[in-house]
């Protein structure tokens, strides 16, 4: 099948519902496996039990950047091919993006209390984290904003590239801008190389989320064409009354 | 004259006439720096260290509050349909559109800052520098806000969506710029490679902002 064919949504309608239970059972068994992986994972020397956040933390960080690369490849379907599922991608992976940058802030500053004794630091990553949230915040306003779904559809792929070249120098920018500020005062993280009884379960908690994440975007795209016929069955009935 | 001088001269005259709103970003910008050491008092020491921070914070709201009229008074009067299907490309038009913005906003905070910065205790030296890091960083404020207006242009209350959009993307020109001040000022960095960086946001401000704002605008408007 190739995307051409599930430019029809019925036919993307029927293929979701046909793998969406393989890809959530396949999801289970992930985070079954990655959970125990962790729970067996050594505590770190210095930090303790703590280190276990980072089972949570990276993922959620990985799969925050990795939303947006996906939106911007649906944003290039937008405006180049004009495919329909690629504004529906686009739209569905907005909030779960927002949502993981979220878990990775949250992650992140329940972390930095025991290591760094506050909740918040203006540390480089957090701080670029911070931005690409306020940044999925953005997009999200302006598709709740544009009341047709293709006019927004083509605002937010505009929006989502322009981010797609600004973020990395807003990366750059913050982490300059943090070196100038304070030197080594905050711990670095994840500065040394990573010890293997750790990478491991790491690596096996990236796959779980990864699955999870693809889980939530197809259910959301099928929820998102659904919710498009119904507006457009209401609007008919509409006409239909008038 | 060609098209393009033609449409930044009409855009200019424009701005500077009744109901043009020019100079409205610098009465802002005059406000934002009176209210700032009633916040953190009159301490003059205080006000000469935060001084470069305040003024660039200032102009950067100044600049954000004039973009809602790059685009949307012709958008409004039926005059940026026309521009749109003139025969000049809609790239060269839109940057034309936000040069003459930037002229008539954000040169006027360019020149006021130096006379500001005497409200913040800043010697001469340093309103120097954060005049000549303004000059540097406002043409990408303006060029970023552009395709943030793009966007927006046809929204009816788009002016709050416009800052939400835009803000994020102006975060590397105010690091780069207080930074830059900053180095000019009390060192001890050198001051070339911020003031560097600033110069490249504002080039490639220059260059994404017009694609992205003909883009916005030939997909957004039906």
């Amino acid at each position: 099948m190739t995307l051409i064919a599930l430019a029809n949504p019925s036919r993307f309608h029927a293929l979701a519902a046909r793998v969406l239970p393989w890809l959530a059972g396949a999801t289970f068994v992930a985070f079954v496996v990655a959970g125990v992986a962790a729970s067996y994972a050594p505590d770190d020397y210095q930090q303790g039990a703590t280190v276990k956040i980072m089972f949570i933390h990276v993922p959620a960080a990985w799969l925050g950047i990795f939303a947006w690369v996906l939106m911007s490849a649906a944003a290039l379907g937008t405006l180049v091919w004009r495919h329909p599922l690629a504004d529906v991608a686009a739209k569905a992976a907005a909030p779960i993006g927002a949502a993981f940058t979220l878990m990775c802030l949250l992650t992140g500053s329940l972390w930095g209390r025991p290591m760094w004794g506050t909740y918040w630091v203006w540390d480089a990553r957090l701080t670029s984290v911070l931005i690409l949230f306020l940044m999925y915040l953005g997009v999200i306003a302006l598709w709740r904003t544009i009341e047709d779904p293709a006019r927004a559809a083509r605002a937010a792929a505009v929006l989502t590239l322009v981010g797609f070249i600004n973020i990395p120098i807003i990366k750059f920018s913050v982490d300059w801008w943090n070196t100038l500020h304070q030197g080594a005062s905050v711990l670095r993280l994840g500065g040394s190389t990573i010890h293997v009884s750790m990478l491991i379960p790491l690596i096996a908690m990236l796959v779980a989320f990864t699955f999870l994440f693809i889980t939530l975007h197809l259910a959301a795209m099928r929820n998102e064409i659904l919710r498009r016929r119904l507006r457009t069955m209401m609007m008919l009935q509409a006409d239909a009354a008038a | 004259m060609g098209p393009l001088t033609a449409l930044l001269v009409r855009d200019m005259r424009m701005a500077v006439r009744v109901g043009g709103g020019a100079l409205i970003g610098v009465v802002f910008f005059l406000m934002v720096v009176t209210l700032v050491p009633f916040a953190v008092g009159p301490d003059l020491a205080l006000l000469a260290r935060i001084g470069p921070a305040v003024l660039w914070l200032g102009a950067l709201l100044a600049n954000l509050l004039g973009l809602d009229r790059l685009l949307t008074s012709d958008y409004e009067d039926g005059s940026l349909d026309l521009i749109l299907m003139a025969r000049m490309p809609v790239e060269l038009a839109v940057a034309a559109k936000a040069l003459a913005h930037w002229l008539t906003t954000g040169l006027p905070l360019v020149i006021a800052a130096p006379l500001l910065g005497i409200l913040l205790n800043l010697d001469p030296k340093a309103s120097g520098a954060v005049a000549l890091t303004l000059l540097a960083g406002t043409p990408a404020l303006t060029f970023i806000g552009l395709i943030g207006a793009a966007l927006t242009v046809a929204l009816r209350r788009g002016g709050l969506l416009l800052a939400i959009l835009v803000l994020p993307l102006n975060t590397p020109v105010l690091i780069f710029g207080v930074a830059a001040s900053n180095t000019a000022i009390v060192g001890p960095m050198p001051f070339g490679p911020p003031f560097a960086v600033l110069c490249a946001l504002s080039l490639i401000s220059m260059v994404i902002g017009p694609f992205a704002a003909a883009l916005a605008l030939r997909y957004g408007l039906d």
